[in-house]
């Protein structure tokens, strides 16, 4: 804390000068961000009917579920009393959008993901269950939950039923990142956050970020399987990585343009922190690195004929830069609205450590866990037949 | 129509586990929300005899007037009239508890006066400042000035 | 010694009844109200505080009673209550010179010359016990609330430590115990005030600037005070109910 005193230029409430909110918090919104957005591709599929995505339907389903199970761990890793969080189900106040997340966190997990992705899996479960022995015949007999039919008009009315969840689910998936959004943007206390745009942004750059991840790891998996990438199925999803992220930037410009026209009593503080402390993280990590020059790239694959390898790259290194990009802006927000002082008077500094509760390798742990839970949902239940180019039923025409 | 349920079996189960989880959560809340909780508000009753029964520091004025006639007597009228008895003594709710026991300390016969009288531009300029260097002769101020009564005749 | 069976009886039950009564009295205190175990009616009140910021002296003391008071971390930098310092250039309200040296724990040093022309004062700042309490909104478990006598209170029993509530205060009086891992700010001496007495910092106060009130209270100088002092709340247009007026506030104050 003293070095963080020596560091507050100008004058901060004294209660002010420690941050809050650490890296934890700003992971949990990218997290949850991820989900939402391969859920929504996931749900182009099933309820747009995009054809061409279908090969990377399941993968979306298990990597949002993969990453939804992650999600609730910064945050219990960041309460001064985890063991008392269930109180948030006890008695939640039903005035705090905080308290809400609970009820909206299990209700996309059971009803939306779980379900979901039951229903889509049900065939090869039960036919695992049949084919496997030990300990393993008794997950699948479990999740199967020891019904054995899979008779034809079942699974019809599986996919009836899949289909309604999906559609109940693009407003949940909606809801569960647009009310991290709202966490922020309901703070009248702190401008930075304080916008209704704020929802909708931090949904927009969710859908970019968890298209971004879907489209990577498409590739990536493609690639160690050494099975063909579907440049169809590729394309599309480039092409509405595209699209969001159109939508995205504008929206944030939209923020932009409209703080600097308006310039009220926080401007001037907020634009001074956004010109100094928040330099490298905003202006080139989040809009030159992460926005404009994926944007640029993106925009290129839609007008130019590009080959395939060409392509590929492209598609790759927009992909990367946009997953750091959306980092980024969690990172501003989040930190970015701490730095600055509610008296309009002054900043103080971050200090990140490395090996304490809410530091930096916490962080990297809990972003590499989701990867590891999805190698094993991948091995449980495989995204794809063996042997096959990756789709469910056919390949993509 | 046996066959629909037959069908439809799997879902019936799911159905079953969900339910299984709405019941096993009103449970929980029946354990587990704390006694008195949601009686007067959005938070536990308790809370408020919690935040009440902590023990007394500062022992208050009126404390120190029940024994101490002649300090009451020699502040009235005087420039100190308003001014707490442990805003210069300190926290004495312990000495006032048990006077015999715990003994009130005398402050320091300079510096506690300088803590209010010390110049500052930022303090009102109706209140009276008096910079050491140049008024006292290096003195204490009780040698001239009477703490309870400071207005020198 | 009861000598007779009618003695006995009129002993034995005249006890019987004075254990019911202690009994019973017994229960209402550990019943844990303050309002059965103190006499204290909370319908009764409605607590706010007035500072004159045309009286502060900055002398500290009320910071340094809060402390003592209230048992708050002297290190490095947690504070219920600080104490403000205000110098603004002449006819430049947007830019005021502000500071708070350990939140006025050991008083101000002085100036090293006045500046030219430039006014200041002192404004010292605690939890404003807000009737719309943007803090107690977005609780999301009830932890903190705000008593029916008009205290915004924390349970430090339930308390999650999200620290959701120390972002959503605009007065920066919220900060998380160290100690305890929980939220922990101004109480308005709630110990205090439940039992007749003044609040720790109203207490040690001496030149009155900073004076407790009770609004439901007909015969309270508050509302004296209230009429004839031109009287702010810190950041009005955030709507907060804010119960601590201040007289003679500054438009440069934030």
């Amino acid at each position: 804390m003293e070095t963080i005193l020596q560091q507050v230029q100008g004058f901060m409430y004294p209660n002010e000068i420690e941050l809050q909110w650490s890296i934890l918090i700003v992971l949990y919104p990218f997290i949850t961000g991820l989900v939402a957005g391969a859920f929504i591709l996931a749900s182009l599929e099933k309820v747009f009917r995009v054809e061409a995505v279908k090969p990377t339907y399941r993968l979306a389903l298990l990597t949002a579920l993969a990453f939804l199970l992650v999600a609730p761990l910064p945050l219990q890793l960041h309460l001064g009393h985890p063991e008392r969080s269930l109180e948030m189900y006890l008695t939640p106040h039903t005035s705090s959008a905080m308290a809400m997340f609970g009820f909206v966190y299990l209700w996309y997990l059971m009803v939306v993901l779980v379900l979901e992705i039951w229903l889509d899996y049900r065939e090869e479960i039960v036919l695992r269950a049949r084919s496997s022995r030990g300990a393993l015949r008794l997950l699948y007999r479990i999740m199967s939950l020891g019904v054995d039919n899979i008779s034809p008009q079942s699974l019809k009315i599986d996919e009836k039923l899949a289909r309604i969840i999906t559609i109940i689910g693009v407003p949940s998936a909606f809801l569960l990142h647009g009310y991290v959004g709202f966490i922020f943007g309901s703070v009248k206390a702190n401008p930075w956050w304080s916008t209704p745009l704020m929802p909708i942004v931090f949904l927009f750059s969710a859908m970019v970020s968890g298209i971004a991840l879907v489209m990577l790891m498409y590739m990536v998996v493609s690639s160690w399987r050494r099975t063909g990438i579907d440049m169809r199925c590729l394309d599309t999803i480039a092409r509405y990585l595209f699209y969001a992220f159109i939508i995205d930037f504008s929206l944030e410009l939209l923020d932009l343009v409209h703080r600097i026209y308006e310039a009220d009593e926080s401007f001037k503080s907020l634009d001074f922190m956004v010109h100094t402390k928040l330099f490298t993280s905003q202006i080139v990590i989040q809009i030159v690195l992460g926005t404009l020059l994926p944007l640029g790239l993106l925009f290129l694959t839609q007008v130019a004929r590009l080959s395939e390898r060409a392509r590929k790259t492209v598609y790759g290194t927009a992909g990367v830069l946009t997953m750091v990009g959306i980092f980024a802006m969690r990172w501003n927000v989040v930190i970015g609205g701490q730095l600055f002082s509610k008296s309009f008077l002054g900043y103080t500094t971050y200090k990140l450590d490395f090996a304490t509760r809410e530091g930096l390798l916490p962080a990297i742990v809990l972003m590499i866990l989701p990867f590891v839970i999805l190698a094993l949902l991948v091995r449980l239940l495989p995204p794809w037949e063996p042997n096959d180019a990756g789709t469910k039923t056919t390949a993509c025409p | 129509m046996s066959h629909f349920f037959k069908d439809t079996e799997h879902l019936l189960r799911m159905a079953g586990l969900f339910a299984a989880g709405v019941v096993g959560f009103v449970v929980l809340r029946a354990i587990f929300v704390p006694a008195g909780f949601g009686e007067l508000g959005h938070f536990r009753t308790g809370a408020l005899a919690d935040n009440q029964s902590r023990p007394l520091v500062f022992a208050g004025r009126e404390a120190c007037e029940e024994c101490h006639d002649e300090v009451v007597a020699l502040r009235k009228g005087g420039a100190h009239a308003g001014v707490g008895c442990e805003a210069c003594h300190g926290a004495l709710a312990a000495h006032a508890g048990d006077p015999a026991t715990v003994q009130a300390r005398r402050p320091d016969p300079k510096a506690t006066c300088l803590i209010c009288h010390l110049p500052n531009a930022a303090k009102p300029t109706s209140f009276p400042q008096v910079d050491p260097s140049e008024h006292g002769d290096g003195q204490a101020c009780t040698s001239c000035h009477r703490p309870h009564n400071p207005k020198v005749q | 010694m009861p000598t007779t069976r009618r003695e006995l009886l009129q002993k034995g039950s005249a006890l019987l009844l004075l254990t019911g009564a202690a009994a019973a009295a017994l229960e209402e205190v550990l019943a844990g109200t303050p309002e059965k175990a103190e006499g204290y009616r909370l319908q009764e009140h409605w607590w706010a505080m007035t500072i004159d910021i045309g009286a502060c002296i900055g002398c500290g003391n009320c910071v340094r009673a809060c402390k003592t008071e209230n048992d708050v971390p002297r290190e490095p930098y947690y504070f219920r209550t600080w104490v403000e310092r205000y110098r603004v250039p002449e006819g430049d309200l947007e830019h005021p010179l502000v500071d708070s040296p350990n939140g006025g724990y050991d008083g101000f040093p002085e100036l090293s010359q006045p500046d030219k022309g430039a006014k200041s004062f002192f404004v010292p700042k605690l939890c404003n016990h807000c009737a719309h309490s943007p803090c107690v909104q977005v609780c999301p478990v009830g932890a903190t609330f705000e008593s029916p006598d008009g205290v915004v209170l924390v349970d430090t029993t339930y308390c999650l430590g999200c620290r959701y509530c120390v972002q959503a205060c605009p007065y920066g009086c919220r900060f998380i115990d160290p100690r305890s891992h929980t939220v922990n700010k101004c109480t308005l001496c709630y110990h205090r005030i439940t039992r007749g007495l003044t609040t720790a910092c109203c207490e040690t106060c001496p030149t009155g600037a900073r004076r407790l009130g009770d609004l439901k209270s007909p015969t309270d100088p508050i509302h004296e005070f209230l009429r004839t002092h031109t009287v702010h709340v810190l950041k009005p247009q955030m709507a907060t109910g804010s119960k601590v007026y201040y007289a003679a506030l500054d438009g440069s104050v934030r």
